[in-house]
């Protein structure tokens, strides 16, 4: 699935919920799912930091796809950092890099970008597209 | 209308109150405000947004040095406004009054000018373990800057200081004490009247920071007989970007100006200039004008209400959400000195502060999360951050029972 088709899944997955509890517990959901990241990720320096709430991120380059692995000690913040890597993860670092990300104001979750949200999801997508940045530059690109 | 429950607060019509307000009539997520971040920022009655607009539709002009008309009227409007101030503090006269951009400002101000002056290698600042960033990094800066050493009074488990600590570190004569005299995260008040007796002994100069205690306590700076007191407009009502400074004169005279630059000139040449008398003195260029006369219609609402009811009505509002709050299993507030402001403190189990306010926020409810820019108290606690419920007195029943209604959805939702 490209980018874009995930994004438009969970789109479509959002417009089934009635109300903004049912989409605040599907996202708790995800939040409670196992860690996203490995244990020996979630240290100091793949530490993002939000205001309030802590992100951590690994991103590593397998077979020319960006592998991103992320977790948060907030539950909400977890849910929606989750969707994010399940959005950008697999991709090759290009196609990350100049990725729109449109589903989270789509689905109404708009709110959570702004800066007065410190949630650090925000600092968290700007990280991922260096990550893809960084690592386009070092592969041998393909005629795009 | 929301229900008859605020109106059993008594002496106080909270319900009429609620009317001059008129944000609190505002619908958030589809369900009507419930407005409990009070100590991150205050509400605006219609007056003081009356005022605003009636200095920027008539009045509307700089201040000091205009011949014309407007400007003579706005200088009015602008020194009367310093008088209101003046009187609502019990300051000597409205040159102890300087207007500043907020507390932040007012405390930088006299760390930096009366630091520079005061403070040697041999010097000490002193402290409380409870102090908002705004009352530790200006004093970091100048221990910086001049070799002076920064030293905390220390605080109890439930939220107060000790003050058995506080007399032994005095005796080691600090230079000067910094003290909150409402902590903004728990709610705490300290007795800051014979903490300032004390230091004064110990030959200290002291500041209170009044950011919290303003809106609730309305300090009298004679009878508190501090030598500093810095609080902001938009905290007690008034508008955002506009604060107070006072300082006791002899100490203000002799301190050499903080910023430079217009109004607070006698005579400008290149080889010398010489300074403008107080308060003008540390007042550089143009003010915020209309900051201070919307400042000063706030101040004149408040003193429109009885302050013992209102202090009744914010005491039966904290007794009334600490009773209720507590009864949620797994809920712990921090801050439980007897002495309290309307302020709670809490969390939930290992819920994520973050996630509380976000559940709460959907249900309408605006509370603060996270470490409240205090966070070696949060350090102290070793939590990353509290919910923050801070009530006015236009809060009322209603507000509280619709937090711990939303509480508990967070607790079914998140657990």
């Amino acid at each position: 699935m490209t980018i874009n088709e995930t994004q438009d899944e969970l789109i479509s997955e959002f417009e089934m919920f009635g109300d903004w509890m049912e989409k605040y517990e599907y996202i708790i959901q995800l939040g409670k799912e196992v860690p996203v990241i490995e244990e020996a990720y979630r240290r100091e320096e793949n530490l993002i930091r939000g205001c309030q709430a802590k992100v951590w991120l690994h991103a590593e380059l397998a077979d020319g796809l960006v592998k991103f692995t992320a977790d948060s000690d907030a539950l909400i913040t977890k849910g929606l950092v989750s969707m994010v890597v399940k959005v950008l993860s697999g991709h090759p670092a290009a196609r990350i890099a100049e990725a729109d990300l449109y589903f989270i104001d789509r689905i109404g979750l708009k709110e959570h970008l702004s800066a007065t949200r410190s949630n650090g999801l925000v600092s968290m997508v700007r990280q991922m597209k260096f990550y893809a940045m960084a690592f386009a530059s070092e592969q041998t690109l393909p005629k795009s | 209308m929301q229900s008859t429950a605020g109106t059993a607060i008594r002496s106080l019509d909270v319900e009429r109150i609620r009317m001059d307000f008129p944000i609190l009539q505002t619908q958030v997520n589809g369900f009507p405000l419930v407005y409990l971040d009070n100590g991150a920022t205050s509400q605006k009655p219609r007056s003081v947004l009356q005022t605003l607009e009636r200095y920027y539709t008539t009045i509307n002009s700089n201040v000091h040095r205009g011949v014309h008309h407007l400007s003579q009227e706005a200088t009015d409007a602008y020194e009367a406004a310093r008088r209101t101030v003046a009187h609502f503090i019990h300051a000597a006269g409205p040159q102890e009054i300087i207007f500043t951009r907020g507390t932040t400002e007012g405390i930088n101000l006299v760390a930096s000018s009366l630091g520079r002056s005061r403070l040697s290698p041999k010097d000490t600042v002193l402290i409380t373990a409870m102090e908002h960033h705004s009352n530790i990094v200006p004093w970091q800066m100048i221990c910086e800057e001049t070799g002076a050493r920064l030293k905390i009074i220390p605080i109890l488990d439930r939220g107060d200081l000790d003050l058995e600590a506080a007399r032994r570190v005095l005796e080691e004569k600090p230079g000067i004490l910094a003290i909150t005299q409402v902590s903004n995260t728990l709610g705490t008040i300290n007795p800051v009247k014979q903490i300032i007796a004390w230091a004064h002994q110990a030959g200290a100069l002291v500041l209170v920071d009044a950011a919290q205690s303003i809106q609730h306590l309305h300090p009298d700076v004679q009878d508190l007989d501090c030598d500093f007191l810095a609080f902001s407009g938009h905290k007690v009502f008034g508008p955002t970007g506009i604060g107070v400074l006072y300082g006791k004169e002899k100490f203000l005279d002799a301190m050499p100006p903080w910023q430079g630059g217009g109004d607070m000139i006698r005579t400008v040449t290149f080889d010398k200039t010489t300074y403008n008398d107080l308060p003008y003195k540390f007042e550089a260029g143009t003010p915020h004008i209309a900051g201070a006369i919307g400042l000063g219609a706030a101040l004149d609402y408040l003193q429109g209400l009885d302050p013992a009811s209102v202090l009744a009505c914010e005491g039966q509002l904290l007794a009334y959400a600490t009773g209720k709050l507590s009864r949620i299993p797994g809920l712990r507030i921090y801050g439980t000195a007897p002495q309290k402001a309307s302020v709670i403190s809490f969390n939930i189990g290992k819920l994520h502060p973050y996630d509380v306010g976000v559940i709460l926020d959907q249900a309408g409810i605006a509370v603060r999360t996270g470490h409240h820019c205090t966070q070696p108290l949060m350090d102290f606690y070793g939590i990353p951050g509290t919910v923050r419920a801070s009530m006015a007195f236009y809060n009322n029943f209603n507000d509280v029972d619709r937090l711990c209604q939303g509480v508990e959805k967070a607790i079914s939702m998140l657990n």
